[in-house]
């Protein structure tokens, strides 16, 4: 067994440029650099022609069109223009806006900037399996309700969320609602076809599915039209919604990797599914006291999110120093807080504090996933021997009935 | 985060793991921390004559308060109680070279030596 060290298995921050898309992206950097916004010379048309392109692979990726496509830096950009652009557009039309506890930072703080500036939000709580449902949403939608933002898949437990459920749920109660989904996670993993679906917006990163950092976008439907003030204001691009000359290598990446993931998602995911539940097996055959965290039906197929309990995710992504997986652990925050995302699910914060994300990825392989396997379970029976809780759970004592001294 | 070679050289290595029967005269227990806050540790003492002859300890917490606990036994072990008792958390910053946000480890340290003389003298007070 011949694993290269060290592992990569945190797809979800980012993931590798596939060596097919930085192939495309290369000419673009030297002989064709032009600016796409250039109208009168050859440098400018072979730019546009490739931005073109691109859009076209992108919007098809999700069922929409390549004029519906607002190229950005990336998808916070892309989930800060969607929130703060329709909120500010839409301001005579309502002031409410719903979203989930668990929607990465993007959404929530711009969530919670609109609240500053006096528009109403309401943060939905997720079942414990960390689905939302579509009743839980229609509830929340009321005729002064502009936008709902429910993510396609979440970053850290990996769920799906049902969004042509929802989408059919908020339409019928407020046809004028718009819907957004920050599908980051999810695009190129699973399906996305944004009629069916009922959207509105849908946001975009390039690097989160094998393309390159720094380009994302925001898909703003045409029919009916979708408005939304811009925040970058300049030359006009991108339909006025969002001005700044186009990357246009990186844009030229986005697009071959739209199209790669189209083309190879079925294959793909039950490639990652099969490695996910090797994984899966392997931990939970070993070693007791697991639990995943999120649904395990409703799940991005390279995803495994699972508490070990007794051991603190920090010590243990210590011990998996040649392995790159990640923790809810408040101790790998800057806030010393542990993961909101898992308190949300009411997973509570001793257990939180133990939990591992794995993120698997188009380069993993069989043998990596042993090794991981193998490593984690080592890992986790020794810090087990030193750890207090596991020697009081053996002896049969509850932890909770301990007068503990929070600090 | 990168640690510094000494947290890691206890982290793998930890000195006096393990348990002392808490029953036992001579044995004083602290249990600090929560393990809703992420660390919990236990540091046990063993004296005799007013010497703490030997100490151990379980810590359920990251590899900076693993090394902070591990180092603590090794430091009070021979030192008498009132020694033990001055022993500052800064010293634990200073020899493991802990970064700002996880000072609180070796604070818990030095709780979890305060408080395990506290429960042997309080079993010998009678």
């Amino acid at each position: 067994m011949a694993v290269q060290l060290p592992i990569f298995m945190d797809n979800h921050s980012t993931t590798p440029v596939d060596p097919r898309v930085v192939e495309t992206m290369v000419p673009y950097f030297t002989t064709m650099f032009g600016n796409a916004a250039s109208r009168n010379h050859v440098f400018g048309w072979t730019a546009e022609a490739a931005v073109e392109a691109a859009r076209g692979q992108i919007a098809a990726l999700i069922g929409g069109e390549a004029k519906e496509i607002v190229l950005t830096s990336g998808a916070t950009e892309a989930d800060n223009l969607a929130i703060k652009g329709v909120a500010s557009f839409y301001r005579k039309q309502g002031n409410h806006i719903v979203t989930l506890e668990t929607e990465h930072k993007a959404i929530l703080d711009s969530c919670k900037r609109m609240q500053r500036e006096g528009y109403e939000v309401t943060y939905l709580k997720p079942g414990k399996d960390g689905l939302v449902t579509p009743e839980q949403v229609a509830e929340a939608v009321g005729p002064k309700t502009l936008l709902v933002s429910i993510m396609l898949a979440n970053n850290e437990i990996g769920v799906v969320q049902d969004l042509a459920a929802i989408g059919a749920a908020i339409k019928a109660k407020n046809p004028k609602t718009l819907f957004h989904s920050d599908a980051v996670q999810g695009a190129g993993k699973v399906p996305i076809d944004v009629h069916e679906m009922k959207l509105d917006l849908v946001s975009l990163s390039a690097h989160k599915m094998y393309g390159p950092k720094g380009v994302g976008a925001l898909w703003v439907r045409r029919k009916p039209r979708v408005r939304l003030d811009p925040m970058i204001d300049g030359g006009g691009h991108e339909r006025g919604m969002r001005s700044g000359t186009l990357a246009v290598p990186l844009i030229v990446g986005f697009g071959k990797a739209c199209e790669l993931a189209a083309a190879e998602m079925e294959t793909e995911a039950l490639r990652m599914r099969a490695l996910r539940d090797r994984l899966y097996r392997g931990i939970t055959s070993q070693l007791t006291e697991t639990y995943v965290n999120g649904s395990m039906e409703r799940r991005l197929p390279g995803n495994l999110n699972i508490s070990f309990a007794f051991v603190e995710g920090e010590s243990l992504l210590m011990a998996l120093k040649d392995v790159a997986v990640s923790s809810g652990s408040a101790c790998t925050s800057a806030s010393l807080e542990p993961s909101y995302v898992l308190r949300a699910l009411g997973v509570g914060d001793e257990l939180a504090h133990t939990s591992i994300r794995f993120g698997l990825g188009r380069f993993n392989t069989e043998d990596e996933v042993d090794y991981v396997v193998d490593l984690v379970v080592k890992s986790v029976n020794r810090l087990r021997e030193l750890s207090p809780l596991w020697e009081m759970h053996q002896d049969g004592i509850d932890i909770a009935s301990i007068q503990w001294t929070p600090h | 985060m990168a640690y510094s070679d000494k947290v890691i050289e206890h982290y793998e290595n930890p000195r006096n793991v393990g348990t002392f029967d808490k029953g036992d005269e001579e044995i004083g227990t602290g249990l600090v921390g929560a393990p809703a806050c992420g660390d919990v540790m236990r540091l046990q003492i063993k004296v005799k004559d007013g010497v703490i002859t030997d100490a151990k300890f379980k810590t359920f917490g990251c590899g900076s308060a693993i090394a902070s606990s591990s180092l603590a036994t090794e430091m009070i072990k021979g030192m008498t109680l009132e020694q033990a008792e001055t022993i500052k958390n800064t010293q634990i910053v200073e020899e493991l070279n802990l970064p700002p946000v996880k000072i609180h480890c070796s604070v818990l340290a030095e709780d979890a030596i305060k408080a395990a003389i506290d429960d042997y003298k309080k079993r010998h007070a009678r």
